[in-house]
């Protein structure tokens, strides 16, 4: 029997270059960075390291209505403002709701909404504890509210593997229409966790860029003078659907999910294998999967978050994979642009994956200063042209936990 | 100070569209929470939780299941205040 083909069909986001996925793809390609300086009285108030973070450009609260917003986290403010666009975007389905599945994650869940109802406990007592706070805080929260809302009653699932988490979704939701759990999932991810807790703790890490001078410039992964990460927010949003069901409603078609892999490195809970042998596998079987070749592939959006470290793994672990015909593909490092969305990463990636193929364009690398030797990707801060034909590119996200996640996409 | 059946009404109007977007203009005395208001239990408790703060009064958590009525609320709010 031949294997369902999976389609993307819908596509939305909201991220720190643009409120929608139109704005953040035409925000990438003009080398927009969504890093600002915080205006946040707990900057000062806490003294933190860093003062700086690449925040969604649109406030969720300001896009929902009042009543819906008030009883969602930010982060899944963020996974509905995303759903919305996105399920829109596929031409809002008429689709039999046990037929309908939900694939989403987040890195952190609700924190803000966990630590403000923690303030609220210390200041007020208990009984000012509003009692919607464990329904806004649990991780499963985005998922529950979006099967809520468009009526999906196949299943809806969450997973958390910090940020690789919404590619995993992504994969997870290819392998579920494939199973024939579901016609069509709405996959993807969110994270709004730019908190003074998770900056503190990222920070003492010395995970974060502390160029607080200079924002715009911080993220600028395989710089040699690369700092850390910067922290971003958003959620990306993709409708997945088995290509039949899709070719019957006469949907617009972005992509063909061809193939995922999902590995553990079992190395360290933070640090990634620096030998890259989870990542790699993980690599060959989206390729597999896809039935393609190291060859075959013709653009790479790297997991590529700026850190010292983690750069250079990912580097080695893609050159196990294709040898030297690394340094001929186009690769973009887009967290140069959004920061690092954490849950949401991956399903924004995905995005900008697609959205390369479909224009035949390998968006820009910026905040390039001198390129590592320890990183030689083919990185431009132009946009990159991936020629015609056939495309087939993969998304790479990497997580704390030791977590990797490839998706591959082809063309049509 | 006291604050007045109106004044108790009007606060509570706000909380209601506050949390369910309800209009402040469909909240009246003779409205049920449940049965014309369409408030379900998180969000009845969301507002208990609210007026207390707002009105400076106690609504223990057993006389909540008797206030069907939006003027069973203005009424214990008002004969409760310290």
């Amino acid at each position: 029997m031949s294997k369902t083909r999976i389609v993307v069909t819908g596509i939305g986001a909201t991220s720190p270059i643009g409120g929608t996925a139109p704005e953040s793809w035409s925000a990438l390609l003009a080398g927009t960075s969504g890093a600002r300086t915080l205006e946040h009285d707990w900057v000062e108030e806490y003294q933190l390291p860093v003062t700086f973070a690449a925040e969604a450009l649109v406030r969720p609260e300001t896009v929902l209505e009042r009543p819906i917003a008030k009883r969602l986290d930010p982060s899944s403010q963020l996974a509905l403002v995303a759903a919305q666009e996105a399920w829109a975007d596929a031409g809002s389905p008429d689709v039999d709701p046990e037929r309908l599945g939900v694939d989403f994650a987040t890195g952190i869940g609700g924190v803000w909404t966990l630590l403000d109802a923690w303030d609220t406990l210390r200041e007020k007592g208990p009984r000012r504890v509003m009692p919607m706070t464990v329904p806004m805080l649990m991780p499963n929260a985005a998922a529950g509210n979006l099967s809520l809302h468009f009526g999906a009653r196949a299943y809806a699932r969450t997973v958390a593997s910090a940020c690789a988490s919404s590619t995993e979704s992504i994969v997870n939701a290819m392998q579920h229409i494939r199973d024939g759990l579901a016609d069509i999932v709405i996959a993807g991810g969110t994270e709004s966790a730019i908190h003074p807790i998770t900056i503190a703790s990222f920070a003492s890490m010395q995970a974060l860029s502390r160029r607080n001078d200079d924002p715009a410039h911080a993220s600028r992964p395989a710089s040699i003078d690369r700092d850390g990460f910067v922290m971003g927010e958003g959620a990306g949003v993709l409708i997945l659907e088995s290509e039949e069901h899709a070719k019957a409603r006469g949907a617009k078609i972005y992509a063909t999910v061809e193939g995922g892999g999902v590995t553990a490195d079992s190395y360290h809970i933070t640090a990634n294998d620096p030998e890259g042998t989870g990542a790699a596998r993980a690599v060959r079987m989206a390729l597999e999967a896809a039935g393609a070749s190291p060859d075959d592939v013709t653009h790479i959006n790297a997991h590529a978050t700026s850190t010292p470290v983690g750069d250079p793994n990912e580097y080695t672990a893609l050159h196990t994979v294709f040898g030297d015909r690394i340094d001929d593909i186009p690769v973009s490092a887009t967290k140069a642009s959004t920061g690092h969305l954490l849950g949401g990463t991956g399903a924004l990636e995905a995005i900008f994956t697609i959205l390369a193929l479909r224009d035949r364009v390998a968006p820009p690398t910026i905040n390039l200063t001198e390129q590592d030797p320890a990183v030689p990707f083919r990185l431009s801060g132009e946009a990159q042209s991936l020629g015609e034909g056939q495309q087939l590119a993969i998304s790479n996200s990497f997580g704390f936990g030791g977590h990797n996640a490839v998706v591959a996409f082809a063309s049509v | 100070m006291a604050f007045t059946n109106d004044e108790v009404l009007a606060g509570l109007a706000e909380l209601i569209t506050d949390e369910t977007g309800i209009s402040a203009d469909e909240v009246a005395l003779e409205k049920s929470f449940t049965d014309d208001l369409d408030i379900d239990s998180i969000s009845m408790m969301t507002i208990v939780v609210n007026a207390e703060e707002k009105f400076g009064v106690t609504i223990p958590d057993d006389e909540v299941k008797n206030l069907k009525l939006v003027g069973d609320a203005v009424t214990f709010i008002t004969s409760n205040q310290a």
